[in-house]
């Protein structure tokens, strides 16, 4: 039957089994908007930006493993999202973005509300599409999403001009079979080569000081049954990247916690020590590696990973393995057992694992304790403590991200959300509020900065308007705190432009927005206001937690500097550098 | 300091390790692509090199047998280990069904100029047709001033070309790009 165009993308996002978008509507989008109201079958939240729209949808995205769908209108509606496609693009979260664009007869003119989009988002999307024939239409938004969560997820964006929403057609929606048939240069690569495999386990049985290094690939996947199963069976100590948290318990006792330039002291000193890496789901991003040349110099490098393109970009692989990373290990395990795989130096291993024990004990994440002012570090113990270990965490970016990555231990997968290749500040908020409306029955706490918090604070109101009750603890430092982290440590204490001590009152907007607010401004009053937030179940949650202004996040290893150029919470380097290296 | 085990168990060394990191020698590329001829695919493809700092040094675009699919042929000068970088996230793109560095692969390659040459004077003519009848070369416009001469062949050749006619001075002059194929069997002699 003939239908408008507009309802021809309402018809395709239920055939994809959406239930929620985030958006915002516009003169170039109004169709579409129509056609939603009309049809009354998709749920849409109204943020109060597109910046935030989009946070919303990664958020859901990440903590639902479904495609997020953001929605904006032409112009500066699309522009506004930008931030969050480029977000999207470097944390391959699976988002479809769909923007309204001038009718097909003025692009091009610089109309009113115009911007070339598709120009603009071609290098942060995974594809991006202009509709040009109302034809094409269900069958783009079919591929769109297709694309986006298959393969290496990633946002797609689709952009349709005013008249194609108008226009009338009898268009079927393509079943997915057409879909995959229609794109024949795009096929992920999802079985791992066998012979590679069995390379593989060759490597971990020769191994003495294996470690596994567990990315933002490895939550996506869903692997973690079979990552604990394969760290156990070969005894393999596990480091995870700030985007991996989740994918392997942190209370598990081959658990290392995180690595790289805040990673544990443990966790360093077992990659740069090991003899094997092996790398899951991860890109060995200048964050995490340091510099590069001493990066586990010692070691053989196993690389598995769903893009080809991520093998051997920024380090030489091995044994690289392309395909799905749950499938591959899958794969993997079944070698093992069949094989009956017996580890070569059991010896070598235990001393190994007892090495690192030792490496625990000597410096395990810590802060100097205070009963006088509020310390960062504890705020979030509190919070972990308050909440079982069982929420899910959003943050911003800056120290309080950092904080909330080493002081809670997360134990499941898409428990912990932030922005870790753009280091977007500001995204948590509105990244908790889709987190929370894709998993209701979680707590979620947005552990934010005061910094980042008020670059999108705006969405609180979002937050009261829909009920979501996030819990938002923002750690409140005055400052900039980690760019005056830098200047103190690397600018001589030149603190340029990084006071915030000009800032509203947070309990009085919580209210003025219709939410609740607390203040701390002593450590006694931190849990007391976390146990109360966790009674509001209907409203957000602004807790200002007043902390100690120039405390700094360490351990600590310099942009672009070795591991061996590790600083300690102290602020001292661990030990004599020869005493670095092990070699069995 | 008693941070590692005993010697016994494990050694010590002092002196620093290091990774190997690979850097490649940095050459003219030639890579064939094969296209869906979709909206905007040259300039994913054009983003692509650019946001790794290169240049597109020539390029050739045009429609194969099969309607809505394109051959492209791109040059680019690069580091190698780059290179193969570019190649695997062009092979990403969504529209590009085949990529490969043809560069160290037995591979046909041609270019086509058309090259405005001064003749004003009889000896300049003279000599002009000469080396067009010398390297196979053709006359496709003349006027009192000017040839204009079209040449194909592979790079070597058009550019001896090219230094041979400069002296007499050249008013204007256009390059196709490469195109350029695998060869099929054993390596045939070129030209």
């Amino acid at each position: 039957m003939p239908r408008k165009g507009a309802d021809i993308v309402i018809e395709a996002l239920k055939e994809e089994g959406v239930e929620i978008v985030f958006g915002i509507p516009g003169g170039a989008i109004m169709e579409v908007y129509d056609a939603l109201y009309r049809d009354g079958g998709i749920k849409h939240i109204l943020a109060r930006h597109e910046q935030g729209a989009g946070h919303m949808a990664e958020g859901y995205a990440k903590a639902t493993g479904k495609v997020g769908v953001a929605i904006a209108t032409s112009g500066p509606g699309a522009t506004n999202l930008v931030t969050a496609i480029a977000d999207a693009y470097m944390d391959s979260v699976p988002v479809v973005f769909i923007t309204g664009q001038v009718p097909t007869h003025l692009i091009g003119n610089d109309a009113f509300q115009e911007v070339d989009i598709i120009g603009i988002t071609r290098p942060i999307t995974k594809h991006n599409f202009l509709v040009k024939r109302i034809e094409d239409l269900p069958l783009i938004i079919r591929q769109a999403f297709y694309i986006a969560k298959t393969g290496r997820p990633g946002p797609v964006l689709i952009d349709i001009p005013k008249d194609i929403t108008q226009k009338l057609s009898d268009v079927k929606i393509p079943s997915l079979e057409e879909v995959k048939e229609s794109l024949p240069g795009y096929k992920p690569h999802l079985e791992g080569n066998l012979q590679q495999i069995k390379k593989a386990i060759r490597l971990m049985v020769e191994a003495k000081r294996p470690v596994l290094y567990l990315g933002g690939g490895a939550v996506q996947a869903e692997a973690q049954k079979e990552l604990i199963e394969l760290a156990e069976l070969m005894k393999i100590p596990v480091t995870t990247t700030n985007m991996g948290k989740g994918s392997f318990p942190e209370d598990h006792p081959l658990a290392l916690h995180m690595l790289g330039m805040h990673g544990t002291y443990y966790a360093n000193m077992a990659v740069y020590n090991c003899d094997l890496l092996i790398a899951v789901g991860a890109r060995f991003d200048d964050r995490v590696t340091g510099k590069i040349e001493e990066f586990a110099p010692q070691a053989k490098i196993i690389h598995i990973d769903i893009d080809p393109a991520s093998i051997s970009k920024n380090i030489v692989v091995d044994v690289p393995i392309v395909g799905d990373v749950k499938i591959v290990l899958r794969r993997l395990l079944e070698e093992l057992r069949r094989e009956a795989v017996k580890i070569l130096y059991p010896e070598e291993r235990q001393k190994w694992i007892e090495q690192i024990e030792k490496w625990k004990k000597r410096y395990p994440l810590t802060y100097s304790r205070s009963d006088k002012v509020i310390k960062p570090q504890y705020v979030i113990e509190q919070i972990y403590q308050a909440t079982k270990g069982e929420a899910i965490i959003t943050t911003g970016v800056g120290q309080h991200q950092m904080w909330a990555a080493m002081f809670y231990k997360y134990s499941f997968p898409r428990q912990f959300i932030n922005s870790g290749g753009l280091g977007t500040m500001g995204f948590g908020l509105p990244a908790g509020i889709g987190a929370k409306i894709g998993r209701p029955k979680r707590e979620v706490f947005v552990i934010d900065g005061d910094g980042s918090f008020m670059m999108t604070m705006q969405e609180i109101i979002t937050a009261v308007q829909y009920k979501v009750p996030v819990k938002v603890a923002i750690i409140n430092n005055s400052y900039l705190g980690m760019v005056r982290q830098w200047q103190e440590l690397f600018y001589d204490r030149r603190y340029a432009e990084v006071d915030l001590s000009v800032q509203p009152d947070f309990v009085k907007l919580a209210e003025a927005c219709g939410a609740v607010g607390f203040r701390a401004e002593k450590p006694s009053d931190v849990r007391e206001i976390i146990e109360e937030a966790l009674r509001i179940q209907d409203k957000p949650v602004i807790m200002d937690f007043h902390v100690d202004k120039e405390e700094n996040v360490f351990p600590m290893v310099p942009a672009g500097k070795s591991y061996r150029e590790m600083i300690l919470h102290d602020g001292k380097k661990p030990i004599e550098a020869e005493t670095m290296y092990l070699v069995g | 300091m008693a941070d590692t085990l005993g010697s016994s168990q494990l050694s010590t060394v002092k002196a620093p390790l290091f990774r190997e990191v690979k850097k490649g020698e940095v050459r003219k590329h030639l890579i064939s692509l094969t296209v869906r001829n979709e909206l905007g695919v040259l300039a994913r493809i054009a983003i692509l090199i650019a946001g790794k700092g290169y240049n597109i040094e020539g390029l050739s675009v045009g429609e194969t047998h099969e309607k809505g699919i394109s051959q492209m042929t791109l040059e680019v000068i690069g580091d190698d280990v780059v290179i193969e970088q570019v190649v695997k996230q062009l092979r990403k793109l969504i529209d590009t069904l085949k990529v490969k560095d043809i560069t160290d692969v037995p591979h046909v390659e041609r270019e086509l100029a058309l090259i405005k040459v001064y003749t004003a004077t009889p000896r300049a003519r003279d000599e002009v047709l000469r080396l067009v009848e010398i390297f196979r070369a053709r006359i496709v416009d003349v006027s009192p001033e000017t040839y204009t001469v079209e040449i194909t062949g592979t790079e070597d050749k058009i550019q001896a070309f090219i230094d041979l006619v400069r002296p007499f001075g050249i008013k204007e002059m256009a390059r196709t790009g490469k195109v350029a194929m695998k060869r099929e069997s054993t390596p045939q002699e070129e030209d």
